[in-house]
């Protein structure tokens, strides 16, 4: 391949990257700048509450239950080989607060919210709902988006620190009944362990994830293409998208948290 | 009164408005017809903002279109889209009273319910759908819903998007007798935009036919079948013989 032709296919592929990324972030800043704008719509964010935080708190509590006691097995096997069985509550505690808390809960929401929020908003724009609202004096941007990244920025937050206290309920559940640990020592140890930092940076992650969450679902769902094939692709790429930011933002918000 | 002049519109290579001149008097319906992907439902669009004409003037009582408060500029048009474009998650009368239950019209929550109603009865709907969902009705019953809607602010323009389309005779009958009762009723200025020449006929004070991206002919309904105009007699008689190309 000619040398030349290549590196304008890789300059066009960055360009097209960039110019995505550049949409994205101007679609969010429009999204937050609706936010604060009236008018507002008290029943859209009460439905957005709804099926973000309420109806989300089952598979929250699931994943997050499993996971603490899966986490609780591995370090007790792991801490075996140099006898170091004793930092179990430690580390489940540190491990769900700090990464697989908001992490997954992050990755839930993507695949539960995201893709919800997508094709919900993707078929109305394929059956013309969006073009009636505009006719009807309400601005899509108002009634659709800014609601549900309200509520995803108001309620992620509130379902990982549900996440996290359900997945050290879970290591504490196996390391008290099939690991032989004292109740009283496992939740002292775990309280002792904890620092305000982790709290903070776990609540802070979950208001980064919630928003990338909503706003890919919403632009997404506002830019997809004809038919039922433009809502497929608006959904799948929206999860895609969430996924992959959630765990970029999450390396990027681990550096500036822990390693200053 | 509405009037485009010399509106172009273009998606990538494909030129859809090509010069589109277009006068609709106040207080008349007017019909365009013309085949698939000749750029009706674009014109339409363009009045309402919801596409922006690439070069060319659209004008409403006299006042730039594009210009000034476009809250104020919307409140004035209803609108009957072709699938009906209910919100499957609102209750057909919190559909029909959309307009009213916020923004500048808005009204207290009862009287939004009344005067839903009231509107559903118009376009021949019992009280007892208001509480159902659009997906619990049948497709004649959206558009009439869609009608209700349309009119439930009581608009000076009412725009028909493709208003029979997918509807059998007798229903497509009955939202065309409809639609011609409350333009004529409500003294609006109204534009469809249809295939279907029964509508036409029901539905039409003058009618447009566009084709190319222009308007090949314009004339009041009566005028319509001694026109002498090609593209409108092919259209009427449904050949595939004529200047319209019948596979495009």
């Amino acid at each position: 391949m000619n040398p030349i032709s290549a590196l304008g296919g890789l300059g066009r592929a960055v360009l097209s990257l960039m110019a995505a990324f550049g949409r994205v972030a101007l679609f969010a800043l429009d999204a937050i700048s609706h936010i604060l704008r009236p008018p507002f719509y008290p029943r859209e964010f009460g439905m957005a509450l709804l099926n973000i935080g309420w109806l989300s708190l089952p598979v929250v509590g699931l994943t997050a239950i499993f996971t603490g006691g899966a986490l609780a097995l591995q370090i007790y096997a792991g801490g075996a080989r140099f006898n170091a069985e004793a930092v179990v509550p430690q580390i489940v505690a540190i491990g769900m607060v700090r990464e697989l808390g908001p992490v997954l809960v992050g990755l839930m929401i993507a695949a539960r919210v995201t893709s919800s929020i997508a094709a919900e908003i993707a078929t109305m724009k394929v059956t013309e709902q969006i073009d009636a609202l505009v006719t009807l004096s309400t601005h899509p941007m108002k009634y659709l988006t800014a609601p549900r990244v309200l509520a995803a920025l108001i309620t992620v937050p509130a379902l990982v620190a549900v996440g996290d206290i359900i997945g050290i309920a879970g290591g504490y559940t196996v390391a008290t009944q099939n690991l032989g640990f004292n109740p009283a020592a496992y939740l002292k140890n775990t309280v002792d362990f904890l620092e305000a930092r982790d709290i903070v940076s776990s609540l802070v992650k979950g208001a980064v994830f919630g928003l990338i969450a909503a706003i890919m679902g919403c632009y997404y769902g506002m830019n997809s293409g004809r038919g039922a094939q433009g809502v497929g692709r608006a959904t799948k790429g929206s999860v895609e998208a969430a996924a992959v930011l959630i765990l970029a933002a999450n390396f990027v918000l681990t550096g500036v948290f822990f390693s200053l | 009164m509405i009037r485009m002049e010399n509106v172009h519109k273009a998606f990538g290579d494909n030129r859809v408005l090509q010069g589109l001149n277009l006068e609709i008097p106040k207080g008349t319906s007017m019909v365009i017809i013309g085949g698939s992907g000749t750029g009706k439902s674009v014109a339409l669009k363009c009045i309402l903002g919801l596409i922006h004409p690439d070069s060319g003037m659209i004008y409403v009582d006299g006042k730039d279109a594009s210009k000034g408060d476009r809250d104020a500029f919307l409140a004035r048009f209803g609108m009957l889209f072709q699938g009906a474009a209910l919100f499957d998650s609102l209750t057909v009368w919190q559909n029909v009273a959309f307009r009213l239950l916020r923004g500048s019209l808005k009204r207290p929550t009862e009287e939004a319910r009344e005067i839903a109603i009231e509107k559903l009865r118009r376009v021949g709907l019992k009280s007892d759908v208001a509480d159902r969902f659009p997906a619990e009705l049948s497709g004649g019953m959206q558009k009439r819903v869609g009608l209700a809607r349309a009119i439930a602010a009581e608009p000076e323009i009412i725009f028909f998007d493709e208003p029979t389309t997918g509807l059998d005779p007798i229903m497509s009958g009955v939202i065309n007798d409809l639609i011609r009762e409350i333009v004529t009723e409500m003294g609006a200025t109204a534009m469809t935009i249809t295939h279907d020449m029964s509508s036409v006929r029901a539905i039409a004070d003058n009618v447009a036919m566009l084709h190319g991206g222009v308007i090949q002919w314009t004339g009041p309904v009566g005028q319509m079948d001694a026109s002498g105009d090609p593209y409108v007699e092919q259209f009427i008689s449904g050949s595939a013989e004529g200047p319209i190309e019948a596979v495009r």
